[in-house]
């Protein structure tokens, strides 16, 4: 294995061949601050942070708790304005929540007064434009939910409440929702943390077949490394509050990756080496 | 089996229970022979129903019309604010101290100020029915709205959403199971309302019944104005209740 890249700034992308590395960024953070409060009771939650992310790329950030990674996803999507500093996707930058985006948060937030297929279809009743074109064409949109659900294996479960499904379904159709309206942006914070440990692994390989399919970009802010490196083609470290980037480690196994993968001696090498850096970050 | 039958048992458990009482009731006034004047016997009542049926079919109907009509207005007004209060900080800070303050004032004594205004009859029962249902209504409604889940409107918001459909796609849904919890006390005090304000200023309706009815010591009569009373609360209640059971589904979980 090569010596860990432990450039700041994502400059150890050129190593992967995967993503040339002349195209601009499609989502870019510019020595991005944030600071929540004013004044002395200020708090500073992310700290000039620097970050790249191409099309098409999944990427996974990681770090301690409290670090910040939630807070940068909300500097992403736009639901929080940077104190300091910019960020672009797509070459414009960002000033307001941003459209386009997919989310996916730890609590599977369906609403318990639709069913499942109805929760997944939510985005096409207020994204353009599928929000105009819903009306008329309700059944063709009625059998895109279904072969979401199908694909992640809810097919049955459609007209249930998400009340009466368990963790891990809900979860799925919290992804199908996410993605219905195929976003460019997918965000995943913590998606699978509250998920017991069989449901969460089958869940990465859903997840993985899923961008695999559709090559959205994805950001995914986990605690679990594992998760991360199966998952991400770069893997973000972040330090202590306030956060910043200390390392990018590209992730060039091959895909799809498979549980059985996540036993062998270069997976696990790679999660040691971040797990190391985290150790690092947590103690100073 | 055991399920059958433990479903016969709670579906006969009211009438039981309400037979019982009634029974118990005119064995204690016929035992310790206890006049009509204080306390009439369930019989004794019964008979005046039957005797003044038609007086007390035009007052309960007066009494409905104008219940309903107070309530329905409490419904409506109470909706819009408790969605303003609940979706807007300021309008919360401005109007919430004038709320409570209206809402702790006796609405009985309201209620010469209203017949003053309008004159005696239906009016002044309307405004109190409204007065004194609005408030459970704005509180609940606010209440369901101010707690939508912040991740759900982040969601939303990350969709592109306007307010207007946060408003409606989440907000409304979320606060039904409260709108409905507060449609349950707001009902009860509408008819509360209504009556009150036919014993102080109305020529019709169940309150003024009972008022000339106690004024000519016809106790009987009094008690069966109360029981009219009692059973219209309790079929709007119900209807209440079902149409919960259709709206609000979502939130009983296990068919309880």
């Amino acid at each position: 294995m090569s010596p860990p890249d432990v450039a700041e700034f994502g400059a150890s992308l050129s190593t992967a061949g995967v993503i040339p590395a002349a195209e601009t960024p499609f989502v870019e953070l510019r020595d991005v601050s944030l600071l929540y409060g004013e004044g002395e009771d200020g708090m500073m939650a992310v700290d000039h942070l620097r970050m790249t992310m191409q099309r098409g790329e999944f990427v996974a950030v990681v770090g301690p708790s409290g670090c910040g990674k939630s807070t940068l996803m909300k500097l992403v999507t736009g639901l929080l304005p940077p104190s300091a500093g910019a960020v672009l996707v797509d070459g414009a930058r960002v000033t307001q929540p941003i459209k386009d985006v997919g989310m996916a948060f730890q609590n599977a937030t369906l609403m318990p007064w639709r069913t499942t297929k109805h929760n997944v279809m939510l985005p096409l009743e207020v994204v353009q434009p599928h929000k105009a074109r819903l009306r008329s064409n309700r059944a063709g949109y009625e059998e895109l939910a279904d072969r979401m659900l199908a694909s992640v294996g809810l097919h049955d479960f459609r007209d249930r409440f998400p009340w009466q499904l368990s963790g891990g379904m809900q979860q799925r159709a919290n992804l199908c929702r996410a993605l219905i309206h195929q976003p460019k942006l997918l965000m995943l914070d913590e998606p699978f943390a509250a998920l017991d440990a069989f449901t969460r692994e089958e869940l990465w390989i859903v997840m993985q077949d899923l961008w695999l399919e559709r090559r959205f970009s994805a950001v995914l802010v986990t605690h679990d490394l594992r998760e991360a490196v199966f998952l991400a083609d770069t893997v973000h470290v972040m330090s202590n509050r306030p956060g910043k980037i200390v390392l990018s480690r590209k992730i060039d196994l091959k895909r799809p990756r498979t549980l059985e993968s996540t036993f062998e001696p270069d997976f696990i090498e790679i999660v040691h080496e971040l797990r190391a850096k985290i150790t690092e970050v947590r103690a100073s | 089996m055991s399920a059958r039958h433990k479903r016969i048992q709670q579906r006969l458990a009211p009438w039981v229970v309400t037979i019982f009482l009634i029974v118990l009731w005119e064995s204690a006034c016929r035992l310790f022979k206890i006049p009509e004047f204080v306390l009439p016997s369930p019989s004794s009542i019964a008979t005046a129903l039957f005797q003044f049926r038609n007086a007390i079919y035009e007052n309960a109907l007066w009494t409905l019309v104008t219940t309903v009509i107070g309530f329905g207005f409490a419904v409506v007004i109470g909706m819009v604010v408790g969605l303003a209060i609940g979706a807007s900080a300021l309008v919360y800070k401005g109007i919430y101290p004038i709320l409570v303050a209206f809402n702790s004032v006796p609405k009985v004594a309201l209620v010469p100020v209203f017949a003053i205004w309008f004159g005696i009859g239906a009016v002044p029962a309307v405004l109190t029915a409204f007065a004194i249902s609005v408030f459970p209504i704005i509180v609940n409604v606010a209440t369901g709205f101010a707690t939508v889940d912040p991740e759900m409107h982040d969601l939303m918001k990350s969709l592109g959403a306007t307010q207007t459909e946060i408003l409606s796609k989440v907000g409304v849904p979320r606060s039904m199971p409260y709108f409905f919890a507060s449609l349950k006390v707001s009902l009860t005090l509408a008819f509360t309302g209504s009556v009150i304000a036919e014993t102080v200023g109305s020529n019709h309706g169940i309150g003024y019944l009972m008022l000339a009815a106690s004024a000519r010591f016809q106790v009987p009569l009094v008690f069966a104005g109360i029981t009219a009373i009692a059973a219209m609360a309790v079929v709007m209640y119900s209807a209440c209740a079902m149409l919960e059971r259709r709206v609000a589904h979502w939130a009983f979980r296990n068919g309880t």
